[in-house]
């Protein structure tokens, strides 16, 4: 397997790897390889790779590190480790990056007994994922996939080049093959938008004014997918509307807490989700108490068809012309009710209906990191999932699918452990640490308010934070807000760099000092394969194999590789061994777990549980019984799926099977999963459901509301005085949008423009600058304007310029296109490295022409009422903004043929190495 | 001076469409790593972890704006730039010892890098600016269309295309027989209007490029517009919600087949 999820065969010669080529066998990636995935020997054989574990010897970021053997180094990490675990547990802050074994990582700090764990979801997407799943149970991105083979419409929102990489692409060329219309909705015009029918250069952070302009028009017309909406979403659930009320805006449940609707045949309510006569979709009811009830679905559509929505009022700030957004409104309507496709495939809804035909609204969606990464991300989100909804389009033929194990309940059934009470001295968490909350009893907050994580996720600041906030770790640890931590330990995450918001404070964060001499941040574990910029600013350096010398799995317990037809995972196996001292970090976490003697990985006789490492955990682990890391092959002889005794021979079957599991499902189970009988009880056996339930769409967010009525002064749980009025404002149960935060919070005239990035197709998910052969692609980036803001500026293409943000400034290179939104300036990210890093020479392009627009973000937002400064994040999921950003843009007058600024070299770590 | 063989019936070559190219430089890297191992190898690139890192590429790709001059927007266009396999290539021709040739056999034009003595003749002839001078190696080379993959039955017969067709993961890279009419590569030229980069210059390039499709931004315009609203949004959703349920009921009354109301088994 590759480095991210595709299939590769690797070929060797005398023991080197001399080829790296698509494995067409494999679901992800059926032979097709990206641009890097093909340079992988680059990657592999990269003159940064860190060689030997290492310890700091001199000042942090001093690049003064000590080659120490690895018995030294563990036996120092377990040391550190259990000094925390024996008094606080929570005073372990332990976050990993870009790995994709969150199944084990995640499991480790519960064992740990730490509630501070994440991996890099907080600043990736978690709007995203949190929508989809508070809204319909999975998700865009890896959870889900437009049906290529049959949709006829493609809308694609955001900068998706950095999600998911291969199957998108492939899918685009079959759009393309069989002429299906694609529209991307995009700041800018490359990539995947270079190729879509119809760009839409749409104005940064207004994605959900567009779609909800959609869906006005949609509402005016009438164009909705009525049955869809009655019988397989809340639409038509009552809600209370008891105005001050504690039960004001909750859903009406009968003594059971079933949900209760309006039965137009008899004029009264009836349990909702029972066979019979369809409910009212619309209307507002008075119940024999005198209470007043209306449907979910009449407050979605007040709130759409009211004029603030309507495309004339939201030309001007999406940057989309009325027609435009009325045309494709039409075309939308057209190709989901005239267009609309029937399979010969009969299936049986959760009622034990059987319906002769499948049928399709050829509409498919996706969505990226332009949607995720603003402050209005998560509920500009829930607005396109309502779109889909509205025109019957989630796990329809033509439509967008999920992949299982989605779909989940809404939301998923785990809630985030770490409450008061649960971090115990040498005691694992009673759960795991990330989870999804349902209400404020759920979040991870003290008795005041005060958050108990030291991300803040989970707290009042972000209540629906589900992947935690990484981004938020080391400038709180580094004020003690909430509180200071002994160690800090991460895994892939260049955090002192392109990772960080506000890098000049970040270094400062991370190399501040106490009155005593010591560090405000203790201990800094990390561990990476290359020789990152964050790597000079650890104490202890934990060298981290390639992914060519380690085994994996991208699991069930995780994210796995399922297509939608199907579940699907698959295992990475190592095809060369290390030629240096270094060792794959998963097993070192298994060793060190057994070290601490955390109970999952030590026998009862203390021995370490997995002494085979990683690949030992992914056979014998089992989170219930007949459920571990692998779902393929399980059972003594192989043949079960899904549930199923340890198979020691497990590993073998995977690798004779081309390094993977997948089984399609039968015609009968591929859609309306979310509501499809035979589908929900396979799930349940799978273990993806705990019960066969149907998954009925929320496009009403009761969990919502809870929160809303908390700050209302209801419940037990109820937020501090200074973050009511945000529960109130953001936690609406109704999508809706708002500007993103950082425009609203800076003066228009002083950061007129709009500052983005996007990752290079050809590092995708990865910043690849040590490979010379990418970075002979992309070695430097620049600074793209468009051409009539350029001219209006006195930019001429190649000038140096200042791009200046309410929280810093930088220079950079410029370039001048058309195609792009007027009022954007965007550049490729993570091209810019610190001289010295990555084992780069220190003039290299990369330091001396790159640039990050990090420094000029901000981890927190300006100050608000009562001098709070919340993170630079979504309110309700923490989701970093980072797309927020605001700029103007100078012709700079230093035309010196260098970026700005330019860090104090780094040492380089080949010194290091050789003493 | 280099004479050209009698032109082969078969001429093997590309096909790749620019409708399609998303310019992810997968084609790129793949034909770097096959020919760096292969029998072109080893392409080694000059200062590689420095300041002015270089190497040969027998496939480069360009990203343009182009702008039309009827039209205000731009389009961007990915630009896959690689040999052309010319009918009557003019590298060839120059070529003073040989060293370069086009093959009787399927039209394929390579370089034996054993004769050739790194003049850089041809890369000064070659309009295309496809031909990649190997400064570590002193010796010209370029696409081979990977010879030694399309012929190589070690390979999966599947497999047996260039790297660069293998890889494309939107499939904008077709591989085939120009010289057959009724060839895939052939008809997708015909039903496409496929055409010659630089035809006034002589060369006959074997290699065809697939014009970017007219964009469908407006042609679905003749789709009937939905009607706008005259504000009374909420009372047409009343009245459209009251039909949708007497229609259900009507047609579950008068259907005694309909499923809808029934459960299974």
């Amino acid at each position: 397997m590759c480095a991210c999820r595709c299939g590769i065969k690797v070929y060797l010669k005398d023991g080197k790897v001399t080829y790296i080529d698509g494995n067409r066998n494999h679901p992800v990636n059926k032979g097709v390889i990206c641009g890097k995935g093909a340079a992988g020997i680059k990657q592999h054989y990269s003159p940064a790779r860190l060689s030997k574990p290492l310890i700091r010897v001199g000042e942090r970021g001093s690049g003064e590190f000590r080659e120490i053997e690895w018995e030294e180094a563990l036996r120092t990490a377990t040391l550190w480790l259990s000094e925390t675990r024996n008094t606080n547990p929570a005073k372990l802050a332990f976050f990993t990056g870009r790995d994709q074994s969150q199944g084990l990582t995640g499991w480790w700090a519960s064992q740990f007994g730490t509630p501070n764990y994440a991996a890099h979801g907080g600043f990736c997407s978690v709007n995203m994922a949190a929508a989809g799943l508070y809204t319909y149970g999975g998700s865009f991105w890896e959870f889900g996939e437009p049906d290529w083979k049959h949709t006829k419409y493609f809308l694609l929102f955001g900068v998706a080049e950095d999600h998911a990489s291969n199957p998108l692409k492939t899918g685009l060329g079959k759009l393309k093959a069989r002429g299906a219309k694609i529209i991307s909705i995009n700041p800018v015009k490359t990539g995947y938008s270079a190729i879509a029918d119809e760009w839409v250069g749409i104005t940064p952070g207004t994605d959900g004014l567009f779609a909800g302009a959609l869906i006005y028009c949609l509402l005016e017309a009438q164009k909705i997918d009525g049955e869809y909406l009655s019988r397989y979403t809340n639409s038509p659930w009552l809600v209370i509307e008891n105005k001050g009320g504690a039960d004001d805006g909750l859903i009406l449940r009968n003594a059971a807490g079933t949900p209760l609707v309006w039965d137009p045949t008899t004029n009264a309510t009836k349990v909702a989700m029972t066979f019979g006569s369809d409910p009212c979709l619309l209307g507002r009811f008075t119940l024999p108490d005198g209470r007043k009830v209306v449907t979910s679905f009449t407050l979605i559509a007040e709130r759409f068809s009211s004029p603030e929505y309507s495309p004339e009022t939201v030309a001007a700030k999406c940057g989309v012309a009325a027609e435009t957004t009325r045309r494709i409104a039409s075309e939308l309507a057209h190709t989901a009710f005239n267009e609309a496709i029937e399979l010969d495939i009969p299936w049986t809804d959760y009622l034990g209906r059987r319906h002769e035909k499948t049928i399709g609204r050829p509409i498919a969606m996706h969505a990226m990191r332009g949607i995720s990464a603003h402050s209005n991300g998560f509920q500009t989100c829930r607005t396109i999932h309502i779109l889909q909804i509205m025109l019957g389009t989630i796990d329809v033929p033509g439509g967008t699918r999920y992949k299982p194990p989605f779909p989940k309940s809404i939301p998923p059934n785990v809630k985030p452990a770490g409450k008061l009470g649960q971090v115990k001295p040498n005691t694992p968490l009673p759960g795991p640490p990330l989870g999804f909350v349902n209400s404020p009893e759920d979040l991870l907050v003290d008795e005041h308010g005060t958050p108990l994580r030291i991300d803040k996720a989970y707290s009042w600041d972000a209540p629906l934070s589900a992947h935690g906030m990484m981004h938020m770790v080391i400038n709180n640890a580094a004020k003690g807000d909430p509180y200071n931590i002994d160690v800090l330990f991460m895994y892939m995450a260049n955090m002192s760099w392109n990772s960080a918001m506000n890098v000049p404070d970040t270094l400062k964060a991370l190399t501040s000092k106490r009155i005593d001499g010591e560090y405000v941040i203790p201990k800094i574990i990390y561990s990476d394969a290359y020789a990152s910029e964050m790597v000079h600013y650890a104490d202890l350096i934990l060298p981290d194999t390639t992914y060519l010398e380690r085994w994996d799995c991208i699991s069930m317990l995780d994210r796995p590789i399922s297509e939608a037809d199907g579940p699907a995972d698959s295992i990475r196996q190592p095809v060369v061994e290390p030629d240096r001292d270094v060792r794959p970090f998963q097993t070192v976490l298994l060793d060190l777990g057994a070290r601490l003697g955390l109970p999952g990985m030590t026998n009862a006789d203390s021995n370490p549980r997995y002494p085979g490492g990683y690949p030992d955990y992914i056979v014998n682990h089992e989170r219930a019984p007949g459920l571990g890391p692998l779902a393929g092959f399980r059972g003594k002889d192989g043949t079960a799926a899904g549930r199923g005794q340890v198979n020691p021979n497990q590993l073998k079957a995977y690798i004779d099977n081309g390094c993977h599991w997948y089984q399609e499902l039968p015609d009968n189970m591929k859609y309306y999963r979310h509501v499809n009988w035979d589908y929900l009880d396979w799930a349940t056996f799978f273990g993806f459901l705990p019960r066969p339930d149907p998954i009925i769409h929320h496009v009403y967010s009761e969990t919502l509301q809870k929160f809303r009525l908390s700050a209302r002064g209801h419940g037990k749980v109820q937020p501090p005085a200074e973050h009511k009025k945000r529960i109130e404002t953001y936690f609406d149960p109704i999508p809706f949008w708002y500007p993103p935060f950082e425009g609203t919070m800076v003066s228009e005239t002083e950061f007129p423009m709009h500052a983005i990035t996007q990752r290079p197709m050809a590092m995708y998910h990865s910043w690849g600058s040590q490979n010379s052969w990418l970075r002979q692609i992309l070695g430097r980036n620049w600074l793209y304007i468009h051409k009539k803001r350029a001219d209006k500026l006195g930019i001429k293409e190649g000038d140096w310029v200042d791009v200046i943000s309410h929280h810093g400034r930088i220079k950079g290179q410029a370039k001048l296109l058309d195609g792009q939104n007027e009022d954007t300036v965007w550049t490729w990210n993570a091209i810019g490295k610190r001289s010295g890093a990555w084992g780069l020479s220190p003039d290299s392009p990369e330091s001396k022409k790159g640039f990050l627009l990090n420094h000029l973000i901000s981890d927190l937002l300006p100050e608000r009422e009562g001098g709070y400064r919340y993170s630079n994040s979504d309110p309700i999921t923490g989701q970093a903004a980072w797309y927020d950003l605001r700029v103007r843009v100078e012709k700079s007058a230093d035309q010196k043929n260098e970026s700005w600024p330019q860090f104090s070299k780094l040492k380089s770590l080949k010194k290091a190495f050789a003493k | 001076m280099t004479s050209l063989p009698t032109p082969s019936a078969k001429k093997l070559g590309l096909v790749i469409d620019l409708d399609t190219c998303v310019g992810c430089q997968a084609c790129a890297t793949s034909c770097k790593e096959w020919n760096a191992q292969g029998d072109s190898g080893p392409l080694t690139d000059t200062d590689p972890q420095g300041k002015d890192v270089t190497g040969p590429w027998f496939n480069r790709i360009h990203g343009y704006e182009v702008k039309e001059q009827w039209r205000d927007d731009s389009r961007i266009v990915n630009f896959p730039r690689s040999c052309l396999h010319c009918e009557e290539p003019a590298c060839v021709t120059v070529c003073p010892t040989g060293a370069s040739y086009k093959r009787a056999e399927d039209g394929i034009v390579l370089i034996n890098p054993d004769t050739c003595i790194g003049c850089k003749l041809c890369s000064w002839a070659c309009p295309y600016g496809a031909r990649e001078y190997d400064y570590t190696q002193g010796v010209m080379k370029k696409c081979t269309l990977c010879v030694d993959r399309i012929y190589n039955t070690n390979l999966e017969p599947e497999d047996q295309v260039p790297a660069c067709v293998k890889a494309c993961p939107t499939g904008a890279r077709h591989f085939g027989d120009l010289g057959d009419v009724n060839s895939d590569v052939s008809l997708l030229v015909k039903e496409r209007g496929g055409y010659d980069l630089l035809p006034e210059m002589g060369y006959k390039p074997t290699n065809k490029y697939l014009p970017p499709r007219a964009r469908r931004n407006t042609e679905q315009a003749h789709i009937e517009k939905l009607p706008k609203s005259d504000g009374s949004t909420m009372e047409k959703l009343f009245l459209w919600a009251d039909k949708l349920l007497s229609n259900k009921s009507a047609s579950a009354a008068a259907n005694p087949d309909d499923n809808s109301g029934k459960l299974e088994g």
